[in-house]
Formats: structure tokens, sequence, C-alpha cells
């Protein structure tokens, strides 16, 4: 027992002592979940990597190497706070960044504020992360559940349907999405009616009694927030099953290629999704940054490599915008700080922090024995959130 | 009632594949004494097999062809694991098993990525069943009527083979008594090859099926592994009948449950679990199980209490860990604290698993419970935190009575398995009551207070009350309450007959454990500043069970030393690599074939194979290495 013992502790020593800021460098912290999620991950540090190349090779930040270090948090909050911890306490960074998974976006959000740290979160969706739990270090670039909820909504407000059935993941991503898509098209359409609901648990739907039972309540229209795994059993029983047949159905997040392209030529036509159509987009910002990601990768961006990017880009805008590094100063400076996506210029919002980062809105078809979305259109993250005054009531008082 | 009878339908057809999993699992663990964690594992490998093998040869031929051929292969993949890791360790106590099949299971998870990529993987449908047919107007997949079928045909086949062969006569044997086998001259060691790779092809068989629903995916073992857990309790260990009817039932009730709860699938099969244990406590078809061959913590060198010179040995490296924050840094400082409420955690698991030789598959429970508990004090009675920290044992304490009185009255896995369900009870309840818990979201900014918010002062905060924790646990080892707890673990019928209430003092010791959790528990919500659902989760149960086995179970001092091997490396690995649990699966599974009897077993089989001292320390150990042969033998008589 001794022996081992002295070797931890010896071996923590160590560890404690290895790293000191180079000259001339920035640091800065990432985590993400790879180990658990690399579907999401490994476009999304695709993405981070390829924009890092590019400031550097443009000169860095004011003359300094900027670098990025990444830690895995293996979808579990406790681990991600260990990371989090080392980065900062350790190695030293600037800022934190990334997450995937609402709950871990929200236990480092919370750490940021203990330590003092400014910390930007990368995709987590949860409204909460900037609203009922947001605080002054935090700030998040991905649309959130609230904005999608409410671009989904414009769009089903347009529809006939009057009854509809709802089918989400059981947990807090699911239910609150489901209960801004609610809200968001009662207001549109105050006739609309919400007569069943199904709520499996992530990665584990039982397609068929779950289809079954919603087919049962014979709605005009099925909001769908499953994705990944439970999505294609969801898609592939409910084509069988017919249960799609002369439904509208509206599914969060479906066009995002990682969702769409495993659905291949079962993909089924009509729904209204957001999503990400790299295919599709004209503009020249995204253009330039599709060449340069096939370039470098020979494949295709995911989302997940847009969110990487656009958040390596955001941390370059604020580095570059103050002198200071210290964290009131780059807090200071990421308030109404302005960044160039692939997506087109966001503004990270003072009263709120959350940014303005748009999304794509479209339906989706087969093409090739492959899944994409069609007429699409660009969705301003700005047009669908609250206004700032709005926003900042529902901030709690730090 | 149309819809009643469509949903049930939909529910056999789940069964099916539920069954196909769990009746490999069954076959294996009634033989073997196997609790195979890597099923989950292999059922996986069996559908990335198949989609390899039926993307690349289409039509009828290529796709049942690919669907058996992969079976077959990752059942031989199960026979060489088997063989080559599981054959060395068969001798170990009871559970160590468990471990190996943990390591395997981590490796394959990491593997599987590295060899078919991150994506999600959507297999062909199965030729000639990819339509649907209608019945009251509503539509059924054809495939489902396959799969209705195909539950019942397995059933039966294995019916056959169990009843009408030389070899099931050998398996059921063996299931019943294997020591009576052996003793016959039956080839013990290829009866086991076979039997496992036979779990293991069905397991693979039911992966393979998947592929026409679903994706392939990296986390699919995860999504069943402890379902067919619970199938295979709910029916009875080593009953395949019992398997399949557990199969249908759970599977129905959710069909039908979603009906009327549409958020019930989430805590469903873990309520059958409960109420099927508490009402018959070996399942619905599993007979009350013989003495087990060596119960978890038989010790094999009488435990002694420490002697003076290792009392100030352990003395003095608490006393240097006391100074490490003279020189550490921060992160080393909350990494240290990191590793001493697993330590905490890891002693009371001990406590219950080897003193009392009850293995609780559902540990974090308690561990939880005092992390909500030490949440709500400051959330709700804004307690200060030395409160809070009073109170966070008092959750785990609370919940360690209710659960404890129900699991006490069962043994072996049967008791295991209850303790899981009622971990999986709480943590859906903190998952669901989102007024309360905050969902999965969790309770944030529960930081310590000014006096113990430092690193250093959290550092010694820690250190103090684990010191003290694991110190009174080690006194009871050894106090007259210790000793009974001991003897109702050795021998249940000489206990009762010296007048043990086993019951009592099994539900005293359960009580002890869960509070000295709660506290860890308690520790790891200041600790993290935060409070989620995870921290009730099975992998927390896990990695508790591991740094015991670890350790060794045998041994009086293995968890603490197992939970700062295992949690130091975890931390470390997770920092260094994104294929930490490639690596940590390896090095679990050379540990466990290197020294079966953990880390401290270990340790202690080198010291005692020294030459007698001149003390005459090593002359006692002789002695007691002489009684313990003796009542080994005396045991084997018993049987």
């Amino acid at each position: 027992m001794k022996y081992v013992a002295g070797l931890a502790l010896s071996a923590l020593l160590l560890a404690s002592g290895a790293a000191h800021a180079q000259q001339g460098e920035i640091k800065v912290g990432e985590i993400n979940s790879y180990s658990a999620l690399p579907g999401f991950t490994e476009p999304y540090r695709k993405g981070m990597e390829l924009a890092l190349k590019q400031i550097n090779d443009a000169g860095g930040i004011k003359g300094k190497k900027l670098v990025i270090i990444s830690k895995d948090d293996g979808a579990k909050p406790g681990d991600a706070l260990t990371a989090a911890n080392e980065l900062v306490s350790r190695d030293g960074v600037v800022l934190l960044a990334g997450g995937f998974l609402s709950n871990i976006g929200l236990a480092l959000s919370d750490f940021a504020k203990q330590k003092q740290v400014l910390y930007i979160a990368a995709e987590p969706l949860t409204d909460a992360i900037v609203w009922s739990k947001g605080n002054d270090y935090t700030f998040r670039l991905r649309t959130s559940n609230y904005m999608q909820a409410s671009m989904l909504a414009e769009e089903a407000a347009k529809l006939p349907a009057k009854k509809w059935a709802t089918i989400a993941p059981n947990y807090e991503f699911g239910q609150s999405f489901v209960a801004a898509f609610k809200e968001a098209l009662t207001k549109k359409r105050p006739d609309v009616e919400f007569i069943a609901e199904q709520w499996p648990p992530l990665n584990k739907i039982d397609a068929g009694p779950v289809l079954q039972a919603i087919d049962a309540a014979k709605p005009d229209a099925i909001l769908n927030a499953t994705f990944a795994g439970d999505l294609v059993k969801l898609v592939r029983e409910g084509n069988t099953r017919g249960v799609f047949k002369d439904r509208a159905v509206v599914s969060y997040l479906t066009g995002e290629p990682e969702y769409l392209d495993p659905l291949k030529d079962e993909t089924p036509e009509g729904w209204i999704v957001t999503g990400y159509p790299w295919y599709a987009i004209k503009t020249a910002v995204h253009q330039a940054f599709l060449d340069a990601y096939q370039k470098a990768y020979n494949d295709y961006p995911r989302l997940g490599s847009v969110v990487g990017y656009s958040t390596v880009k955001s941390i370059a805008a604020v580095l570059n915008a103050t002198d200071d590094h210290s964290t009131a100063s780059l807090i200071k400076a990421m308030k109404e700080l302005k960044v160039d996506t692939p997506f087109g210029p966001v503004v990270y919002r003072g009263a709120d922090h959350q940014s303005t980062l748009g999304a794509y809105v479209g339906k989706t078809a087969k093409k090739d024995g492959k899944g994409i979305m069609v007429d699409i259109e660009f969705k301003k993250g700005a047009d669908y959130l609250p206004s700032e005054a709005e926003a900042a009531k529902l901030r709690p008082a730090n | 009632m149309e819809l009643l009878f469509v949903q049930a339908l939909s529910g056999l057809a789940s069964a099916a594949s539920l069954f196909l999993v769990a009746s490999g699992l069954s076959i294996i663990f009634g033989v073997t004494r196997i609790v195979n964690f890597a099923h989950g594992a292999f059922y996986m490998l069996g559908a990335y097999v198949a989609y390899t093998l039926t993307s690349r040869f289409a039509g009828p031929l290529g796709f049942w062809g690919g669907l058996l051929v992969a079976s077959l292969i990752v059942a031989a993949l199960g026979a060489l694991m088997e063989m080559v890791l599981l054959r060395r360790i068969y001798q170990a106590p009871e559970l160590f098993q468990l471990l190996a099949t943990f390591g395997v299971t981590l490796m394959v998870q990491d593997l599987v990525v590295v060899i078919w990529g991150a994506d999600d993987l959507l297999g062909p449908r199965a030729p000639g069943f990819t339509g649907a047919f209608s019945l009251f107007g509503r539509n059924i997949p054809t495939y489902d009527l396959l799969l209705i079928a195909l539950g019942p045909a397995v059933l039966g086949l294995l019916w056959l083979l169990f009843h009408r062969t030389r070899w099931g006569v050998l398996v059921r044997a063996a299931t019943q008594d294997r020591d009576m086998v052996a003793c016959l001259g039956v080839n013990q060691k290829w009866l086991f090859t076979s039997v496992f790779a036979l779990g293991v092809f069905l397991a693979a068989l039911g992966g393979a099926l998947q592929i026409p629903r679903t994706t392939v995916t990296h986390y699919m073992d995860l999504s069943i592994i402890v379902e067919v857990f619970v199938v295979v309790v709910i029916g009875g260990l080593g009953s395949v009948t019992g398997a399949f009817v557990a199969a249908v039932l759970v599977s129905e009730l959710n069909a039908l449950g979603i009906l009327a709860l549409p958020k019930i699938s989430l805590v469903a099969v873990f309520l059958v679990m409960a109420v099927v244990l508490v009402v018959r406590p070996f399942g619905l078809f599993g007979k009350a199980e013989r003495a087990p061959r060596s119960s978890a913590g038989t010790s094999f060198r009488p435990w002694k209490p420490m002697t003076s010179i290792e009392r100030i040995g352990v003395a003095l490296i608490v006393a240097l860990a006391a100074l490490l924050p003279l020189f550490a840094g921060n992160y080393a400082l909350s990494v240290g604290s990191e590793i001493l409420v697993f330590v905490l955690f890891a002693a009371s698991l001990h406590f219950m698993m080897t003193v009392g030789g009850l293995a609780s598959f559902g540990h974090a429970a308690y561990f939880g419970l005092g992390a909500y508990g030490a949440a709500f004090a400051i959330k709700f009675l804004g307690a200060p935190m030395g409160v809070a920290l009073l109170i966070g044992p008092l959750f785990g304490l609370a919940g360690a009575v209710i659960s404890g009185w129900f699991c006490v009255r069962l043994s072996g896995v049967y008791f295991a398995m209850l303790t899981l369900a009622f971990a999986q009870i709480i943590w859906s309840v903190a998952f669901q009551w989102v007024e309360v818990t905050g969902g999965d979201n969790g309770i944030l900014g529960i930081w310590p207070s000014r006096w113990a918010s430092s690193p250093e002062g959290f550092f010694w905060l820690t250190l103090a009350i684990v010191a003290v924790s694991v110190a009174l646990l080690r006194v009871l080892v050894f106090s007259p309450f210790g000793f009974g707890l001991r003897a109702t673990r050795d021998n249940t019928l000489r206990a009762d007959a010296i007048g043990i209430d086993r019951k009592s003092v099994q539900w005293a010791a359960f009580i002890v454990s869960g509070t000295f959790a709660g506290l860890a528990g308690a520790l790891f919500a200041f600790l993290k500043g935060s409070v989620f659902p995870e921290t009730l989760g099975i992998p927390i149960s896990v990695d508790g069970l591991v740094m015991v086995l670890l350790g060794g179970i045998e041994t009086v001092s293995g968890a603490v030393v197992g939970a700062i091997f295992y949690k130091a490396l975890a931390i470390w690995l997770m920092s260094q690599t994104d294929l930490s649990k490639l690596v940590l699966g390896a090095i679990i599974v050379l540990l466990v074939v290197a020294s079966p009897k953990g880390i401290v077993g270990f340790i202690e089989q080198i010291r005692h194979r020294r030459p007698p001292s001149p003390n005459g320390a090593g002359s006692s150990a002789a002695r007691a290495d002489a009684s313990d042969a003796l009542g080994i033998a005396k045991m084997k008589v018993a049987e």
C-alpha cells in the first residue's frame, strides 16, 4: 500500500510541475466529448484545427502563436470539471471553450463563474446556459433550443395541421425544446392542440410501440426531436408502418449531415427540418470555408465542423480585441463582439451573452439514394431571439 | 382493444431480440458462474461484423449468410477470450471475472471506433422482409413477425439442445453441480469454452438481427447490457425459459405502459425487477442457489489488525499526504481530493462486499444520495457546508435503511441486482423530478464555504474526513460486530447456530456502508461544485466495484489501494489520450491475469513468501496457511 500511494503522489507532483507557458504563445483550453461522441467531435475537431491553422498562418494573435489544449470529458460532467481544473490551474489557459452536452455546458459555466474565467460554450443547446442559469463568465455560440424552436414553429404555423403529437428524448434537451416549440406555435396559432406525446429514453427508443401510440392518436402533424440512432430507428419503423404518410413532420436537427447522412435511401421526404445543407449554400464566405475544408481533409464538413471553426474564430476575435488577457477585459471584449463565421457575421449579445448565429431551415428530399435538404432558407439568429431588454430579465441577478 | 393487440405484437418483437441476448447471458452464468459484463460488447461486435458482411455481399444469401457468419466469427472471438483470459482466473474469487470482462468491454468500445469509424452505420434491410402487412387498419412490419417467430424458435432449439443431446445433459448437470460433473471425469475446460461460445453466438446474433432496424453505433452495448442483466435476473439465473418469459414481460409492460405513461420507459424494467425480486427472491424460474464455491471475501489468509509498526507506517503516509499542499499545485490538489473521495467510496463498498460478502451493483445510489442531500441542504435550507456534510450522509443512511431492508432478504447475484434496481429507481427520480433536482441539468453552485474553498483547505478537510472514516471502518472490521458479519458471510448455518441474526447484522452493515458512501458523495458535491444524476449512475457503481476488485477483494486494505490506483490512472489517461478506455481496459485485463488476488493480495503474497524471520512472523503465517487449507478441506467435505 505504501508503495502505491507513494507512486501516485509522486506522479501527481511530477505532473503538477510539468507545464509552463512559453513566451510568444497564447494558450486556450478546450473540452469536448471526444471519446464518447466521436460522430460530432471528429468533424468538430477538424473545423477547429482548420481555423487554428489559418489564424497562425496569418501571424497568430498579434504575433503570438495561438495554442489550443484539448481535453476529453467522456460525456460526464464530473470529468469535464476535472479537465477544466487541469486547464486553468495547471496549464494556465486564458479562457475555456467547447462542450457538447447541455449538462456539461452548465457544469463548465458554473465552474467558470466560481474560478472567474471566461467560458465560450460551443455546442450546448440548452436555454438555461444563457438565461435561467446564465452568468457573467459564460457566452454561447450555437443557435439555441429556443431559437431553433421558434424557426421551426414559424414554418409549422403555415401548415394546415391542427392536431400535433410530439416525440422527444426524455431529458432536458427534449423537454425544453418541446416546451419552447409549443409556446411559439400556440402564440402564432391559438387553434392548434397537442394531443399526444412520447418520451423515449435517449439511445433506447423502442420505435414500434412509440410510433404505434402516436399513430393511434391520429395527429395531423408530428414534432420530432430524436436524433442519431434513435432517429434512424424511428424513421425506418415509421416508413414501414406508414405512420408518416399524409402527415406533416417537423423534425429538429435532422438536416444536419451527422444525422441525415446515415438515413441514406430511407430519408423521408418533405420533413421540415433545421440543419446544414453544405452542398446548397451559395454565399462567398461559406464557399471559402468549404473549399479550405475539403482541401485540407478531402471530406465534406458536418455541422460540427462549422461549430468548431466558428468557436476558434470567436476565440481569436476576442483575443485580438483586447491587449490585456485578464478575465475582466476578455468579458468586456466578448460583449457585442463581432465574429465572421461560415454562416456570416455574428454578434455575441451584451445583454444575455448569446451569439446571433442563425440556422438553415428546409425540407428533406432524396437525391441519388442520399438525404439532402431542399428549399433552404437561412434564418438569422437575431430575428428569433427575444429583445436584449427582455432577455436580460430572464437572467438571474448576479 | 385493437390498439392494445397491435401494441402487444410490437412488444413481442422487441422481446425476441432481448431474449436472444439474455438467453446467452443466462446460459453462460448458469454453467460458468461468470457475470459476463462483455456480453453487450459481443452484441455490438455482432452488429458491426454483420454490417460489414451484409454491405459487401448483397442478396438474400449474402444477408442471411452474413448474419450467421458474423455471429460465428464473434462466437469464435468469445471462445478465444474464454480460453486466453477467463480460463486463467476461474479459481479467483467469484466476481473477479467481472473485472476481466469489464476490461474487455472498455477496450471494445474504443476499438470499434478505431476500426469502423465514428459515424453511425446503416445496414441493409432484410431481403423479403422490407414491407408491412395490415392488421385492424394498422401496419405491422413483416420483420417484426419474423422476430416474433424467431423467439420461440430459438427457445425450442435450445430446449432440444439441452434435453436431447449428451452435451446438453452435461451442461444441465454442470449448471446444477459442476464440481460433481468434474468428479465424473467430464472435461470441464471444453465444456466451459463451448458454453461460452454458444452464449456469445446468441448475443452476436441478437446484435446482427438489429441491423435492419437501426444504425450500428459504438454505444449499442451500453443501451442493452443492463436491460439484459435485468431480464436474466427476473427470469431466474441459468433458466432459459425464465429469460424468455421475463423478456416478454418487460417488453409488453413497456409497450403497453407508454400508452398511459409516456415517460415510463426510463424506469419500467427496474420497477419490474424490484417487484419480482421482493416477491420471488430467486426470480420467476430460478432455484435457490447452492452455497457458492467460495463466497466473495473468503480470505486466503486470516485478517489481522495492523501491527504497531504498520500503524506508524500508515500514520506517516497520511502525514506525508497532509504535506502535499506545501509543494503541489492546485490541480494536483483537486485530483488528490477526488482520489480521496473515491477511497472513501471504495472503502464503504468494501465493508459491505468483502467483510459482509454482499456485493452491491448499485452502490452509487448512496454516493449520489449523499451528494444530493448536501446540495439540497445548500439550496433549500441555505445551510453552511458543515451542516450539508452531515445531511448528505443522512440521505445515504435513509436510502440504505429502506433498500437494505429489502436487499438483505436476498443473496449473491440476486442481492446485487436488487441493489442495482434500487439505484436505477433513485437515479430516474433524480433524472425526472426536474422541479426539485433540476433533472439532468443538475444542481449548480454547491461550492465549499470560504474556510475550505481553497484547494489546500479542501484537500486537508477531505484528507481528515477520509482518514478518520477509513480508520473507523477498519475498527468496525475487527470489532465483535465485524466478526459477526464475517461469520454470516462465511457460513450462514453456523452463524445462525451460534445466535447471530443474519438479516439484522447484514442490514446494519448495509446501513453503515451506505452512510459512509453518502459522506463520500457529499464531499464529491463540494469538490465539483455541482450535482448531476450521473453521481447515481451505473458507471459510478461499476467504478466502485472495479476499485475493490482491483485492490484485492480478499484483503482489508485492498479498496484503498485499488481506489488510488484506478482513479489516478483513469484521470491521467483521460487527460493524455482520447483512447483512454482502450488503454485502461488493457491495463485492467493485464492486471487481472498477472495477479488474480488484486494488487494488495499480490503484495501480501510476495511478503509472505519470504523466509521465516526471527520474530516468528513467518511461522505464524505458515500456521495460518495450514489452518486455511484445513478450512478449505472442511468446506469441500461439507459440499
